[in-house]
């Protein structure tokens, strides 16, 4: 569970999603749940010229199996906390 | 079973605050989907009311009518909601027939077909 209590830290915070389709979507995240499904607002597709169904979506849901890499802001992580949490979470506690 | 408060349902990742809504669902085929959703579950299996498929070639697109649809979980890239105030494409693009629609495709199919036989053809000349 642990990316999932990572994931839920960010909540609020601009992040960018791709997706295995090569789809990037940019927006905040507005919630996450344990199947790391991520739902996104005020969203923009990074390349809006190849993808203009797009165009009107402000608010989505993303199956978290499709996602490949959710592109954090700078300060989204804070590296002593995540290493003790998983240290932690590979001890079983 | 309990069922999740208005407040709940807003703050999660649940499906239930786009019931009712007019949305698109995009397909691991590329396909998109648009339509009113009835209902969902955990696996984002979802059943669409009044379903269509937008098809979109180039700068042309027909929106095919389908009627019910149920759609297992695991074909679903992304649900969005469609924004009502805005434009759900950009103004440049035409909507034509389905059978329009069908020959634009079609087109397209044979010219992307012709452009990897020709790439094949032109193999050994190595470049990239």
């Amino acid at each position: 569970m642990l990316f999932f209590s990572y994931f839920k830290e960010l909540v609020g915070k601009e992040v960018t999603v791709e997706l295995k389709n090569d789809l990037a979507i940019r927006g905040t995240l507005h919630s996450v749940d344990q199947y790391l499904n991520i739902k996104l607002e005020n969203t923009r597709v990074v390349d809006q010229d190849k993808y203009p169904h797009m165009l009107s979506v402000r608010n989505c849901f993303i199956r978290g199996s499709v996602v490949r890499y959710v592109l954090l802001p700078q300060d989204g992580v804070d590296i002593d906390i995540l290493h003790d949490a998983t240290r932690r979470e590979a001890r079983g506690g | 079973m309990s069922w999740a408060g208005p407040d709940e349902i807003l703050l999660s990742t649940s499906l239930a605050g786009f019931l009712d809504k007019k949305l698109i669902v995009l397909l691991r085929d590329g396909r998109k989907l648009l339509g009113t959703l009835c209902s969902f579950d955990q696996f984002a299996n979802v059943v669409l009311q009044g379903a269509c498929e937008r098809v979109i070639v180039g700068e042309l697109y027909c929106d095919v009518p389908l009627g019910l649809y149920v759609i297992r979980g695991e074909n679903v890239v992304l649900i969005g909601e469609l924004d009502r105030e805005k434009d759900e494409l950009p103004s440049h693009m035409t909507c034509v027939s389905e059978a329009e629609i069908r020959t634009a495709e079609k087109a397209e199919k044979e010219a992307r077909d012709l452009k990897g036989t020709m790439r094949k053809r032109m193999e050994f000349l190595d470049f990239d």
